[in-house]
């Protein structure tokens, strides 16, 4: 059942990874990536992390796709007619770094079945996977949790103060300069 | 039970397609998505090992690594925006005002 899941779940995320990359429409692409957001969410329902598959569905299939889908069509985005033409030397060098990957992850010598012991593993089911993420992020991590909001705030003003017009360069852009001078 | 090295082999083609990704698209949304590609690659790979190595620590990084996600995808379009608004386009090769 364990292992029937993963060959779903994993055939998915890596059929749709590579359409995201292949795929010339880039709304497709965003479609697809959608899908592939979903079934790494069931993943983690499958690795018991139920607060991150939540999380997950919620900020990256809700807010950062919304955000990409807004502009692709902001933009009006042509689709590419073509790749770039490294893209023969770009995959070869993909194989090798996955050939690679591949090989030194066989050599490790990983463990097999999950490393637990029996009355840590009991509280933690007890608990609950939320309760148990909290009360880290809270006690641990308090504070890289509280510089992740920094970053929020920081990201927040940096996208606003660049994405406005008139805050940097000129108030008549150049792209609207070139569509008045046809 | 599925093996720990099969998370780790499903996370590195995942990751190697981002990287695929980036060299060979033209359009800069695109070489956006193909990071958020690998930063997925990466949370599959804290999330598999703090479920077999029992740690909590590896969801709390997801945890990290979503937030910087949220923080790189609105700083990103923004320059895009930016972007797009000065030089009316979005192609890679185009936009090489700082090659030497």
């Amino acid at each position: 059942m364990g292992s029937l899941s993963f060959l779903y779940f994993g055939t998915v995320i890596v059929l749709t990874a590579i359409l995201v990359v292949a795929l010339r429409k880039p709304v497709s692409s965003v479609i697809a990536l959608l899908v592939m957001f979903f079934h790494i969410a069931g993943l983690f329902v499958t690795l018991h992390a139920e607060f991150l598959a939540a999380v997950q569905l919620i900020v990256y299939a809700g807010a950062i796709l919304v955000l990409y889908l807004f502009v692709v069509m902001l933009l009006n985005v042509k689709e590419d007619d073509s790749y770039q033409q490294q893209f023969r030397l770009g995959i070869g060098l993909g194989l090798v770094a996955l050939a690679e990957v591949v090989y030194i992850v066989s050599a490790a010598g990983l463990p097999e079945e999950p490393v637990r012991e029996p009355a840590a593993a009991a509280s933690a089911a007890a608990a609950g996977n939320t309760e148990t993420v909290g009360r880290a992020l809270y006690t641990t991590y308090l504070f890289p949790f509280e510089v992740a909001s920094l970053i929020l705030l920081v990201a927040m003003i940096g996208a606003i103060l660049m994405a406005k017009k008139g805050i940097m360069g000129p108030e008549t852009p150049k792209a609207v300069q070139a569509v008045e001078s046809k | 039970m599925t093996p720990l090295s099969s998370y780790m082999i499903l996370s590195a083609i995942v990751f190697v397609t981002g990287v695929v990704g980036v060299l060979i698209r033209r359009n800069i949304i695109m070489i956006l998505l193909s990071i958020e590609l690998m930063l997925n690659a990466t949370n599959i790979n804290f999330v598999a090992f703090s479920y077999y190595l029992d740690n909590v620590a590896g969801q709390v990084f997801v945890f990290f690594a979503l937030t910087v996600a949220a923080a790189e995808v609105a700083v990103g379009l923004a320059i895009i925006i930016a972007l797009y608004r000065g030089k009316a386009t979005i192609a890679a090769e185009e936009l090489n005002l700082m090659k030497w």
